[in-house]
């Protein structure tokens, strides 16, 4: 089976992000990587690959250093890679996003597209079931674990209390949790191979995108720092018992 | 101005308690306000809708709605919007608010905005930023309806106590439609007082290690009596507690009197589900951990010293 997995390079994500003067995330001359969420489904392509056949394409849209997000993938063993870099995009709201990454999709035959519940800067953890109904393919989020049975893939979704099982039609998207499994490290013949993979820069107008597809409709009209809160007392040793169950009894819980 | 609706989640025959808070937040907009409950319960929930401040409840008691993952709710309120033209929708930022407007915004074309905190008019609402540091107002453009997830927990509930009409939905769903079926259900039963309820939440992190060490944490937990266990996602990410413990932007958002944070870090990630506490302790081996910077009582020491030490003194005050 032929798989789709979409990726993101992201700012790392220990470290402090900055706005920039048109109210963006800084996104250039910031140490970055693959956004730590889409290696979980990255690996679980390649368990599925491995078991049933077919080919893993790494799709991302982003700046020119996001190419080092989609050479990870193809370390990790992704077959091909596919970025999509476009000044036009810079700002891009989800809907523009999930109207990329669809185009990207369907330059390739895939019965499955595996993306991150959400990504490590934005979270807004909607745009891969809008890429779903974009294409008219069933999906399920936040998948802990899926087969393939059939033409049709059993899925364990999380939930809040425990796990749900779909039988879920294909061609389908998922979107894997973190902890679905763990992801292999890139070995040293995957990143020597990774630089012969066949990797393909487009842009929106090679995906056939007109102006009106990659209209944002979202602008920040306002940014307030919230109100800031103040140091509070630092304790070590012996006195952070007794300092810790003042203020247990303080807030009247013991 | 048309109206605003609520896209009331229903949840084992009942209705999420975020659809109170979307009611809430759709009445301050000064626009007629609608609710949309699909699946079994939901006409029963209309009097609970009503009483949040929905004037109209589009109901619908059909299993197929609880039966598939998000299709037949997408298809259905596609055909409502369609119908009746509303301004805004407001969705709870849970995993079926996002799947459902996620699968809408195909359709519609409409903006979709995720993790909003207030929506300020039907085309301006407000998110914070990093772990609550900034506070953003985004301006919403295009084709009406918007569609606004809404953070569970941003606002306290107010009641009206008014009454729904409720006008049926139809449930015919084309199978096209559906999507993915779902086959079992599987609840893991927790014990003890639920998160967004415990006067006090003991949260662990990357910091403790393995899962073993949450025993800890449960047994500080028992010592103080109420209160519940959390996670950060790290916690979680590694397996050693099920998900349901992970309190964060991706997790719950609890409130409580005091939280306990013992070995996390403070990213931005948890940060955000859990500023809302009146009073936060954090207990860091890391001088420089970002919590000890927001906690109203940095601890600098071993997770694996303070809180045994901790549970044992507090077990010693309470019995004497």
């Amino acid at each position: 089976m032929n798989v789709v997995v979409c990726t993101k390079y992201v700012p790392n994500p220990q470290g402090t992000p900055t706005l920039g003067p048109d109210n963006l995330l800084v996104r250039s001359d910031v140490e970055g990587a693959l956004d730590p969420g889409d290696e979980y489904g990255l690996e679980l392509a390649l368990q599925l690959v491995e078991r049933h056949g077919g080919e893993i394409t790494a799709i991302s849209m982003g700046p020119d250093e996001a190419l080092a997000g989609v050479q990870r993938a193809l370390a990790m063993g992704a077959h091909r890679g596919v970025l999509i870099t476009d000044p036009a995009l810079r700002g891009a709201d989800a809907l523009v996003t999930a109207r990329v990454l669809a185009a990207a999709v369907q330059r390739q035959p895939a019965e499955l597209v595996i993306a991150g519940v959400e990504s490590t800067d934005g979270y807004t953890g909607t745009v891969p079931v809008t890429v779903a109904a974009l294409l008219g393919y069933a999906s399920v989020t936040a998948v802990r674990a899926l087969e393939l049975e059939g033409d049709a893939l059993r899925v364990e979704r999380q939930t809040e209390g425990g796990y749900d099982v779909f039988a879920c039609p294909t061609p389908a998207l998922v979107t894997v949790t973190a902890g679905a499994t763990e992801p292999r490290y890139p070995s040293l013949k995957g990143i020597m191979q990774a630089k012969q993979k066949p990797l393909e820069r487009l842009t929106a107008a090679d995906l056939g995108l007109t102006a009106e597809d990659l209209r944002s409709t979202q602008t920040v009209v306002e940014v307030v720092d919230a109100a800031a809160k103040g140091g509070g007392e630092i304790v070590q040793g012996d006195a952070a018992v007794a300092r810790i169950v003042e203020l247990l009894a303080e807030a009247k819980v013991i | 101005m048309g109206a605003a609706w609520v896209y009331a989640e229903m949840v084992g025959g009942h209705v999420h308690e975020s659809a109170a808070e979307l009611l809430t937040i759709a009445r301050s907009l000064g626009a007629e306000v609608a609710a949309i409950a699909l699946g079994p319960g939901a006409t029963d929930a209309a009097a609970e809708l009503g009483a949040h401040g929905a004037a109209t409840v589009y109901a619908s008691d059909d299993e197929v709605f609880s039966g598939f993952a998000g299709g037949p709710q997408t298809f259905a309120v596609a055909g409502l919007i369609e119908e009746h033209r509303p301004s805004i929708v407001l969705f709870p930022g849970t995993y079926e608010g996002r799947d459902v407007a996620g699968r809408l915004q195909a359709r519609t074309g409409s903006t979709l905005m995720a993790n909003a905190i207030d929506v300020v008019g039907t085309d301006r609402a407000r998110t914070e930023i990093f772990g609550g540091m900034k506070v953003v107002d985004v301006q919403l453009a295009g084709p009406e309806p918007h569609l606004v997830l809404v953070r569970p927990r941003s606002v306290t509930p107010a009641r009206t106590d008014g009454t729904a009409q409720v006008v049926a939905v139809p449930a015919e769903i084309p199978e096209a439609e559906r999507g993915a079926r779902l086959l079992e259900r599987h609840e893991e039963v927790a014990s003890g007082p639920k998160l967004e309820e415990a006067k006090v939440v003991v949260s662990g992190g990357r910091g403790l290690g393995g899962p073993e060490a949450f025993a800890m944490l449960d047994a500080l937990a028992e010592a103080i009596g109420g209160a519940a266990v959390g996670a950060s996602r790290a916690a979680v990410d590694a397996g050693w507690v099920p998900y349901s413990y992970q309190i964060g932007q991706t997790g719950k958002t609890v409130k409580p009197e005091v939280y306990i944070a013992a070995g996390i870090s403070g990213a931005l990630q948890h940060i955000v589900g859990m500023k809302g506490a009146k009073r936060i302790v954090a207990i860091n081996k890391d001088a420089d951990a970002p919590i000890l910077k927001m906690a109203d009582l940095g601890v600098v020491g071993d997770v694996f010293q303070v809180i045994p030490a901790l549970t044992e003194e507090i077990r010693r005050r309470t019995s004497s």
